[in-house]
């Protein structure tokens, strides 16, 4: 057998922090964490934020982000440890034998210059390639990688191209100068879900067909599964399971594995239509003031009592404008909104108190949701007080027993939200909306600043909520595992239009149109072989067509 | 029409705007507000028909928006009035103190601009060590100073101790080059030292935003050296910032140089402005704040211009 | 309190002690203000610590004087300065429309001349007087408070905890007070260090080019004034009021400095 090509034992990464009224001090990050990669081969580091997978990818090139230092262990690439090499040898690593895609390809192109110069930069510097060469193979990259125009889009500005594009870019700027590993660090993440499958096809025949091994970081195993050999999970720095891919996603050894690879398998079956929507959204058009286009097309859609309408698209939909017309943020130019038998005023600063009572909103960032210089006590309790009166004993009684409500139980009153963990924040938004005795609450994407299992947490504890205070949800989320997890009714929006509309299992059975065959094949599934399966049949059809 | 070109021509069209608010401003305030030019000139003792006569061959009785048009196409012509305590013409007599102004000025930015983004550079490389830390304690220190002590503790130790450099800064058309030069050092050397401070935080702060930046980053993970990643990735996204930094501070030495001149008795526009508003020289004070304001909003305009300029955004539209 | 560096005790102690020496003044001067008691610019002896003045007038309780002229004017001034730009400030951010637009730009507009210049503008027709100095120094200043007190506010107010005390039916006051005011505070607060420094320096400047205090009255600005021929023949008395001057503008910077950076680590760094 072969050497690896990288080999990491026993790694340890610090880094210093600057705690709120504390000395900054340093903590350890990484606790030893060890694997080999082999030449040609793909490893998945997956694990929630925190999990110190982006500094364990970095770490093959020796370098550390901000604070960051290496602190203990070997990294061995290529038969040597570049932890006790010269700076001068690193850099020819880095660059030549290690590159590196990151998250945002928005952010690490050099927005001043030309994207062809970026790509070929390093092939050139490293003496890989002479500058012509550099730039002929950079064009058959961005040809295999499937973007537009490959002869001339190098010319561009990384402005001038879209998102999609670009991720594409910096994975040819990372391929050029045919290095022997690629460290991929989300480079799908930031992506539309439809726009998710091409990138990732994309990256995963590069590295078929290039040969190159890679590190492959992400926070979602359904991802990881389609294009890793291996998988490694990481949780909090440490290694939770490592083995072949085929054995983690199938059999799962650990707990908190099969945790991940069971996440939003949640079961929840659809009610049927009751009698009147309390909700209706009639003829909405909208447009922002001092734009020129509508983002909202005459939608219809119905909420019932005690039930969840799903609204689900991808950026630019439409869906939050949706929100913001029915809590009266922006009143539409057509159309109005009906609530329990009444129309609403267009403008909530028109609507009366009790309107606004029974309409509550939960947002995506717990963070910024609550005001910072509140308790959680004053979060809660001001629509109690605001609302019914409530004060004194009486007020308090009534926040404790929404926080048992919402499973924080006692000695959370006191807090402030910056000593909360994520999922915490989220629930005590939960509780502030359900404070109100409302009808329906609007959840803006509430889940998907969260890592998976916390995520999961939350959504069992809307469904739970809703069957004790039978409130009604409407869901906008961009998620379809999160759909289908909590909804009885769904609208699939598009470019401001809703295109497919009904009950859960009617809009996710066939036929369906293009748009929403094309939304719902995109979402990565906890299986092996899907990516493969699915860009097969989209090949079958539009031969077929 | 280029979106560069359309943004540059309402640019420069705001400044023109402005300008024209601002000098609304100046004659309004001098106008309206209490205080009657013909008694400050006049003294409290004036006979009611002495100040009648002076308030008509001031025209301080026609309607003031008649009088704003007056002074107002007048300036734009180049007449900016006569001086009341004088009666000399202010256009020649503001020509040779701006001119002299300007001279010292330009060799304070000469020296200035280049020091500061010198030592700002110097104070990235050795961020944090005892180079950062000793350059942004002197910072902080001399932005609490006030101009004439940095003005007055160089005269006394240079000047009149050492006596190197004369300690009055008298300029004449008769001198030549060198002997103005070395009659301006030391307020040349004042006002150094005076946006020298500003400039080099700013610099600072500009360069190191850049740095911070993700592409930065990937530079550097293409093992690219240190200078390398400075002159290709952090400098072309830099000018624009640090200029902006510079014509800040020149607009803040236009303020200096009002202190200096009085300091060093140098006879430039802020000398003659302050002479004036002590005499209670309306026409003088207007004309000077004028043209003080007009170089401010000039300097500011010329930093918008290059960063429209620098962006890439506006260069290459989609 | 005891995490507090050695720069910010430093700067608290030499701040504390200006304050203190104004206000008890006329207990500690060990002369009158005006009193003509040696020769002029006598050197510093038993009976005058820091020697006399161009006329003869104790330096020591001229200075001592000065201080409180110089700290009063400045305080009034930063607290003018403070109320009204803060107030519009968070108003027109709040309001937004043209209650903003017309704010704004009108500030945007006295911004466009420098500080010093629109104040001997100003003061070329007005009455030279202290009420009238402290009102167009703290009106002059209260647009940069205002521009800041605005940019702080317009990024808390599109916070979605703001948005929902609106749609909970809030009004405009406890938005501003109870969801605004409480995180704009601390960055203001620390402002207030910076605005104070800028006036002591703006009342010390104009009064130097003899457009602040009148005589006999004086600043230490004044005083500079006063004393400055003394330079050419080796005199230093100008340099003490002007040291004075720097002093207490370092300390409060230094207190300033440690106010700024504490609250900046308390919103977790983010700033």
């Amino acid at each position: 057998m072969s050497e690896p090509l990288l080999k990491v034992r026993d790694l340890k990464i610090g880094a210093t922090v600057y705690p709120p009224g504390e000395k900054p001090h340093d903590i350890e990050i990484v606790h030893g964490v060890s694997f080999d990669l082999m030449p040609g081969k793909v490893l998945g580091l997956i694990g929630e934020s925190g999990a110190g997978k982006s500094t364990i990818g970095l770490s093959s090139m020796a370098y550390g982000r901000g604070g960051v230092k290496i602190t203990g262990g070997e990294v061995w690439v290529n038969g040597r440890d570049i932890l006790q090499s010269k700076l001068s040898d690193i850099r020819k690593l880095r660059g030549g034998e290690v590159t590196y895609v990151s998250q945002s390809a928005a952010a690490s192109f050099n927005p001043a210059k030309p994207i062809m110069e970026q790509v070929v930069e390093a092939a050139v510097e490293q003496g890989k390639f002479s500058r012509k060469n550099a730039e002929a193979r950079a064009r058959a990259l961005f040809d295999k990688l499937g973007l537009p125009d490959p002869d001339n889009i190098g010319e561009r500005y990384p402005h001038q191209v879209s998102g999609g594009q670009l991720q594409r870019c910096m994975t040819a700027l990372a391929l050029c100068p045919e290095p022997d590993l690629v460290v991929f660090d989300e480079p799908t993440t930031a992506l539309d879900v439809t726009t998710q499958i091409d990138v990732l096809m994309a990256i995963k025949e590069a590295i078929r067909d290039t040969g190159v091994a890679a590190l492959y970081i992400t926070h979602d195993l359904a991802v990881v599964a389609q294009v890793s050999d291996d998988i490694m999970v990481l949780r909090q720095g440490e290694t939770v399971e490592y083995g072949p891919v085929n054995q983690i996603i199938n059999e799962p050894q650990e707990e908190y594995t099969q945790a991940l690879v069971s996440v939003r398998s949640i079961d929840h079956e659809e009610k049927a239509p009751t009698e009147e929507p309390v909700l209706s959204a009639r003829n909405v058009t909208a447009r922002y003031s001092g734009t020129k286009f509508d983002v909202l097309h005459n939608v219809n859609v119905d909420l019932y009592p005690g039930q969840t309408l799903a609204v689900v698209g991808e950026s630019g939909s439409g869906k939050s404008t949706l929100a913001r017309v029915i809590t009266g943020l922006l009143p539409p130019r057509e159309g109005d909104i009906q609530f329990a038998g009444r129309t609403l005023s267009p403008d909530f600063k028109n609507r009366t108190r009790e309107d606004l009572r029974e309409l509550q909103m939960i947002y995506q960032m717990a963070d910024v949701a609550m005001n910072p210089r509140q308790t959680v006590g004053t979060i809660i309790g001001r629509p109690l007080e605001f609302y019914f009166g409530l004060r004194g004993a009486e007020k308090r009684k009534r926040i404790q027993e929404l926080l048992d409500e919402i499973e924080l139980g006692d000695g959370f009153i006191d807090r402030y939200p910056a000593e909360l963990s994520g999922g915490q924040k989220q629930r005590v938004c939960i509780a502030r909306a359900l404070a109100a005795k409302p009808k329906v609450i609007i959840c803006d994407e509430v889940t998907s600043a969260l890592d998976p299992l916390v995520a999961d947490g939350i959504l069992k504890l809307l469904l739970n909520l809703q069957k004790i205070e039978d409130v009604a949800y409407l869901f906008i989320t961009h998620d379809l595992a999160t759909v289908k997890a909590i909804s009885d009714n769904i609208a699939v929006m598009y470019k401001g239009k809703v295109q497919r509309y009904g009950g859960k299992t009617e809009v996710l059975s066939p036929p369906f149109d293009d748009y929403t065959d094309l939304l719902l094949s995109s979402v990565p599934e906890m299986k092996l072989g899907w990516l493969e399966e699915v860009i097969a049949n989209r090949k079958m059809e539009s031969a077929g067509n | 029409m280029h979106p560069v070109l359309k943004l540059l021509t309402q640019r420069i069209a705001l400044s023109l705007i402005l300008l024209l608010m601002i000098s609304v401003l100046i004659f309004a305030g001098t106008m309206i507000l209490p205080g009657d030019v013909a008694q400050s000139i006049l003294g409290q003792s004036a006979t009611p028909e002495a100040l009648e006569n002076l308030r008509a061959e001031l025209g301080l009785n026609d309607p003031p928006v008649t009088r704003y048009f007056q002074w107002f196409f007048g300036a734009l012509q180049g007449d900016l009035g006569t001086a009341l305590t004088s009666g000399q013409d202010i256009t020649s007599a503001i020509g040779s103190r701006l001119s002299n102004t300007l001279f010292l000025a330009f060799w304070a930015a000469l020296i200035a601009v280049p020091l500061a983004i010198f030592l700002g550079l110097l104070s990235v490389r050795y961020k944090d060590r005892w180079p950062d830390k000793l350059i942004s304690g002197v910072t902080l220190a001399s932005i609490s100073i006030p101009e004439f002590l940095i003005g007055y503790v160089l005269m006394y130790l240079v000047a009149v101790k050492l006596r190197w450099f004369p300690s009055v800064a008298m300029i004449n058309d008769s001198m030549n080059l060198w002997q103005k030069l070395n009659s301006i050092a030391l307020p040349v050397a004042v006002l150094t030292l005076v946006v020298l401070a500003h400039m080099m935080r700013m610099t600072r702060a500009a360069i190191l935003n850049v740095m911070q930046s993700a592409y930065i980053e990937t530079a550097e993970l293409k093992g690219l050296s240190t200078f390398k990643v400075i002159w290709r990735h952090a400098f072309p996204n830099s000018i624009a910032p640090i200029v902006n930094v510079v014509m800040l501070n020149l607009a803040y030495l236009v303020v200096g140089v009002v202190v200096i001149e009085v300091v060093f008795v140098y006879p430039g526009m802020g000398q003659y402005l302050v002479d004036h508003v002590s005499k209670r020289d309306v026409p003088v004070v207007q004309a000077c704040g004028l043209i003080f304001a007009a170089v401010y909003i000039g300097l500011n305009m010329v930093a918008d211009i290059v960063s429209i300029l620098s962006n890439p955004r506006l260069r290459h539209p989609k | 309190m005891k995490n507090i560096p050695v720069s910010a005790l430093i700067g608290l102690f030499f701040t504390a002690l200006y304050f203190l020496g104004a206000i008890f003044a006329p207990l500690l001067a060990p002369y009158g203000m005006a009193e003509v008691v040696g020769d002029v610019w006598e050197p510093s002896s038993a009976d005058y610590l820091l020697g006399t003045d161009n006329i003869g007038r104790d330096l020591l309780s001229r200075m001592i004087y000065g201080g409180r002229t110089t700290i009063f004017i400045a305080t009034v001034a930063t607290i003018i300065s403070f109320t009204t730009g803060s107030i519009l400030g968070i108003f027109a951010a709040v309001a937004g429309g043209w209650v903003d637009q017309t704010l704004s730009r009108f500030v945007d507009l006295i911004m466009s001349i420098p500080t010093l210049i629109f104040a001997l503008v100003v003061l070329s027709v007005t009455p030279v007087t202290v009420p009238m100095l402290i009102l167009v120094m703290g009106l002059l200043d209260s647009t940069r408070v205002f521009r800041l007190a605005r940019a702080v506010a317009v990024d808390i107010e599109v916070m979605d905890f703001v948005e929902a005390a609106r749609l909970r039916g809030e009004r405009t006051v406890w938005i501003i007070f109870r969801e605004i005011l409480p995180n704009a505070l601390s960055p203001l607060v620390a402002e207030m260090g910076l605005r104070f420094i800028f006036m002591v320096l703006f009342v010390s400047t104009l009064s130097f080019l003899g457009l602040g205090v009148q005589p006999p009255e004086a600043d230490w600005g004044g005083i500079v004034k006063e004393n400055k021929d003394g330079i050419v023949y080796g005199i230093p008395a100008a340099l003490i009021p002007a040291f004075a001057i720097a002093t207490l503008a370092i300390s409060v910077n230094l207190v300033a400095d440690w106010v700024l950076n504490r609250t900046t680590s308390l919103k977790g760094g983010r700033g």
